[in-house]
């Protein structure tokens, strides 16, 4: 039984992993980045077309001659000169107007981002080496939570990141929403991205941050905002109690072991501030920072041997008997 | 020219022994202390370019790896600290001790023959920096070797370079190693400027300079106003490493912007003086080939130093994604879209060129026609990464490195090939083959294009930069994979190159001195040049001097053939000033440069080092400039 419920949640992983790459300037699916996308467009094609043109002058300007024999040397006609600088006259002129237009729409595109919209949604995105913690903000402070590389967004509304980095900079890049943005030590950036449907997009630090840089992903899921208003009553909750031996064992060994040195689960004893917070770890798509999907076998794997799936990351090996690491693999599947 | 008659001057005598008695004059010293100490630009810039290519293949080599290694998805070819390391010597190696070196040295080798005169001027300097730049370049690549090479990427960025997050030496080795090649870099840019400036053949005046010529000068102004800030970025970053100065600790009221503007305030004028350079031996090739003067010539010479002006405004568009206010960033918006026209400016004179000449298809045309076809895509993403919102986008992700590479190798790898074939039968006496270089152009163009366009769309597609892997789930493989094997292609491309060199170093055509039948004086010497360049320093009545005067150049008379002499000249006017004697071959600079190799190398470990290190390179300087009792030179 317990053998099929971690198959089929390890399906419903793979799955949601698998129809969840979207991770493309090409695919838009929110305010900028759909805005950037058309002006993309705009600057491919007409790049296109001057590129075409100034190949077919060279082109040209080649095979004009081809089969006469070579002049030992010529000496230019004032007439032609002069015809051919008014050509090129003309091209230096288009090429002044072409980039000019660019410019502007460069310009207006990035206006456009700046006017100010009311933000129902405030989160604080801290980039670590190699993970990134993520803190919901509220004026009453019962209502702010923390989970980790997974964010969780109302569709159709504009939601504010403020960026803060505490060890080296960072950037936060889902490119289907939005350009990206650096998070540079000692220095406050900020971000809105919006998300127009519902759909899960996957983003990557963007700025080389360290040995694992290649796996510094994270997950923005874009929810209706009735069903968004459940997940975060739902984070607000203290971790659920374990319900039977096995999980209970599991949280013993957590709270006993280096675990909780690092890792906070609320309503328990385990209040590390080092690594991510597992108070609703079941609940989130990935382990390792987008590494691998969140399974039972992926997990135990990694707590095994964190060095295994993602070499020098931060997280050490914890010396667990055998028994112990299932324990406290099912333990944290359990925190949903 | 009064002067009286005792010493012996060419006008005493006979042609044959006019030219016995100035090449054994100008001769370097035979056997490894002659080889050691000598002076000739000739000589000292083809150990440049042999250098700068043995560097090139092997940041070349590292960059097959990391290919191999993103070929595939979750590939173990190297590990991700190997691979930190090697996008790291790879960024550097080509940027620093390949792109700029070689286009520096093409200059050194060609500038004094272009411009009519027997050597550079300050010649130990110019062997000085030789050394220097070899020293740096076997320091930092010895480091690689041994496991400790740096692993923070080209530019370092803080803190991930600081030693907090950076321990051991590899960032240290990364600073210091910079600062000290750059030591040759400015050394040569000083030399350029006054070679330029002050020895060029009576009557070559402004209007008549070549334009590789005005592209190597134009070039080392940049360079003198440009390195000063890599290097005290990179001195700042291993005081802040070494002596805790905190230039760029945030916590402790440091900035670590302050870095970025630093480096890219250099960085960015970087690129264009590996462009510029390159833009000149497209100059000198296509008039030569197309058998015309250039279409333009004014227009491309105020074109390049509209472009060196310019290049120095533009460097905040590397930091459109650090947070900085809008409207700041769009003014940068609308000056990288401005450097724009002065290079379109130029493509359009190359294509009017052709356009109204006769073009004969040889290979160094070929890689120019690849230049300009490559070229204008890299500058046409050039474009568009200067845009804000869409640079946001692609901005540290594969297609910037597609642009890059575009506007590198596409710009200046390319012309660099071009100017290869072109100028090895003036090097060497030989030609190279023009089968196999056919071959390696269409190869070289196709690898090229194969390595590097798919990486256009793998960057929208989201991949970002600097991944040692990516999991199979993103839809990158196909395009990865495509790209290695165009990398593969592209480098074996390097290698018929280099077969054809050393064919035809043995069984190359003899070449004769002019045998594409170019128009500057270079083309007027023998090949290879002799150690004096030219027996009688010619004067030069027109632009395309060779075309002007087929039979005979008029030549300068009255020179002395008793010590090394040059002729220095006006500015502006090229007027025959006064009568220098160039310094005879020394090993000092040699020694001198080991010394200040030495100290650069302790001051990674201790900061005493420059103290330390102070004594020996005072006294090899000593031995540099010991007085030897030269007579005053005459006006």
């Amino acid at each position: 039984m317990r053998a099929l419920a971690s198959r089929a949640s390890f399906l419903a992983a793979t799955l949601l992993m698998a129809c969840s790459h979207e991770q493309s300037a090409l695919a838009p699916d929110g305010g900028t980045a759909r805005a950037i996308y058309q002006l993309f467009w705009f600057f491919t094609g007409v790049c296109m077309a001057v590129w075409l043109v100034v190949m077919a002058f060279m082109l040209a300007a080649i095979f004009r001659w081809r089969g006469s024999s070579p002049d030992p040397m010529l000496e230019p006609e004032d007439a032609s000169e002069r015809r051919i600088s008014w050509v090129v006259g003309a091209g230096v002129a288009l090429t002044v107007l072409i980039l000019t237009i660019f410019t502007f729409a460069s310009f207006l595109t990035n206006k456009s981002f700046a006017e100010p919209r009311p933000r129902s949604v405030t989160i604080k995105i801290t980039g670590h080496q190699w993970w990134w913690q993520v803190n919901y903000e509220a004026h009453r402070a019962d209502q702010t939570f923390e989970t980790a590389n997974e964010i969780h967004i109302p569709v159709g509304q504009p939601v504010k990141l403020d960026f803060e980095s505490p060890d080296v900079i960072h950037s936060f890049w889902v490119p289907s929403l939005s350009g990206k943005q650096d998070l540079i030590p000692g220095r406050y950036t900020t971000l809105t991205i919006e998300a127009d449907k519902a759909g899960i997009y996957r983003g990557q630090c963007a700025e080389f941050c360290g040995i694992q840089h290649a796996h510094m992903a994270m997950y923005v899921v874009a929810q209706a905002s009735g069903e968004f208003a459940q997940w975060r009553a739902q984070q607000l909750q203290s971790a659920t109690p374990p319900h039977t031996d096995q999980l209970r064992r599991g949280q013993q060994v957590f709270q006993a072991s280096a675990c909780a040195m690092c890792h906070s689960i609320s309503g328990t004893n385990a209040g590390g501030r080092v690594g991510p917070d597992l108070t609703h770890f079941g609940s989130r798509m990935s382990i390792a920072s987008g590494t691998a999907p969140n399974t039972l076998g992926n997990l135990t794997g990694w707590i095994a041997d964190p060095q295994r799936m993602k070499p020098y990351t931060r997280m050490p090996s914890v010396a667990l008997t055998g028994p112990d690491l299932i324990a406290v693999s099912q333990y944290l599947e359990s925190l949903k | 020219m009064s002067a009286a008659a005792e010493p012996l001057r060419d006008t005493d005598l006979g042609e044959s022994e006019l030219e016995a008695r100035v090449r054994s004059l100008w001769r370097t010293p035979r056997g490894v202390i002659g080889w050691l100490s000598s002076v000739d630009h000739k000589q000292i810039a083809l150990r440049y370019i042999v250098t700068a290519f043995f560097f090139m293949g092997l940041a070349g080599i590292g960059a097959v790896v990391m290919r191999l290694q993103l070929a595939t998805p979750d590939a173990h070819v190297v590990n991700p600290d190997r691979y930190d390391q090697l996008f790291t010597m790879h960024g550097s190696t080509m940027m620093f001790l390949f792109a700029v070196p070689i286009m520096q040295a093409v200059g050194l080798y060609f500038v004094p023959l272009m411009i009519g005169t027997r050597e550079v001027a300050f010649p130990r300097l110019n062997a000085f920096s030789y050394w220097n730049y070899l020293f740096g370049c076997l320091f930092l690549w010895f480091c690689f070797f041994s496991n400790n090479g740096p692993d923070v990427g080209w530019f370092s960025y803080t803190p991930l370079s600081l030693s907090q997050y950076n321990v051991g030496h590899r960032a240290d080795f990364w600073a210091q190693m910079i600062t000290y090649t750059e030591v040759a870099g400015l050394s040569v840019a000083v030399i350029m400027i006054v070679t330029v400036f002050k020895m060029r053949a009576p009557g070559m005046t402004l209007d008549r300079i070549p334009l590789f010529t005005w592209s190597s000068l134009v070039t080392a102004f940049m360079i003198v106003f440009a390195m000063p800030a890599v290097v005290v970025v990179s001195t700042m970053l291993i005081l802040d490493r070494m002596v805790n100065t905190h230039f760029f600790d945030s916590s402790l009221g440091g900035d670590n912007l302050l870095f970025q503007h630093l480096f890219w305030f250099f960085g960015h004028p970087e690129v264009y003086f590996i462009f510029i350079p390159a833009t000149g031996f497209v100059s000198s090739i296509i008039p030569t080939f197309a058998r015309r003067p250039m279409f333009g010539h004014t227009a491309v010479v105020l074109s390049l130093v509209a472009t060196a002006f310019m290049s120095f405004g533009l460097w905040v568009h590397h930091m459109f994604v650090t947070g900085l206010p809008r409207l700041g960033e769009s003014f940068f918006t609308a000056s990288s879209m401005a450097i724009a026209v002065p290079s379109g400016i130029q493509i359009f004179c190359w294509i009017a060129t052709l356009w109204s000449g006769r073009p004969v298809f040889r290979t160094p045309l070929l890689f120019v026609l690849g230049f300009i076809f490559n070229f204008v895509i890299g500058g046409l993403t050039g474009v568009m990464v200067a845009s804000v919102p869409l640079d946001t986008q692609v901005h540290d992700t594969y297609f910037v490195v597609a642009h890059f590479h575009y506007v590198l190798i596409g710009g200046s790898v390319f012309p660099l090939i071009a100017a290869v074939y072109y100028w090895f039968p003036k090097v060497t006496g030989r030609m190279l083959s023009e089968t196999v270089g056919r071959w390696n152009f269409w190869i070289a163009f196709v690898g090229f294009n194969l390595a590097f366009f798919p990486m256009h769309i793998l960057g929208l597609e989201g991949m970002p930069r600097r991944v040692y892997t990516y999991s199979a789930e993103m839809p990158w493989g196909t395009l990865n994979l495509l790209s290695t094997i165009g990398a593969i292609i592209f480098a074996s491309s390097f290698l018929l190159l280099l077969w054809n060199i050393v064919r035809s170093l043995r069984r190359g055509e003899a070449a004769g001195p002019n045998p594409w039948d170019g128009d500057t004086l270079e083309w007027a010497t023998s090949s290879p040049p002799p150690p004096q360049n030219f027996t009688r320093i010619p004067v030069v009545t027109s632009l395309t001097p060779l075309w002007e005067h087929r039979e005979t150049l008029p030549a300068v008379a009255g020179l002395r053939v008793d010590r090394r002499e040059v002729l220095v000249s006006t500015l502006t006017e090229a007027e025959p000033d006064i009568r220098e004697s160039s310094p005879e071959p020394s090993i000092w600079p040699l020694f001198a440069a080991i010394a200040t190799g030495c100290t650069f190398l302790g001051s990674i470990y201790t900061p005493w080092a420059i103290i330390y290190g102070a004594l020996p390179v005072t006294i090899t300087l000593i031995g540099w400039f010991w007085p030897k009792g030269t007579k005053e030179d005459e006006s």
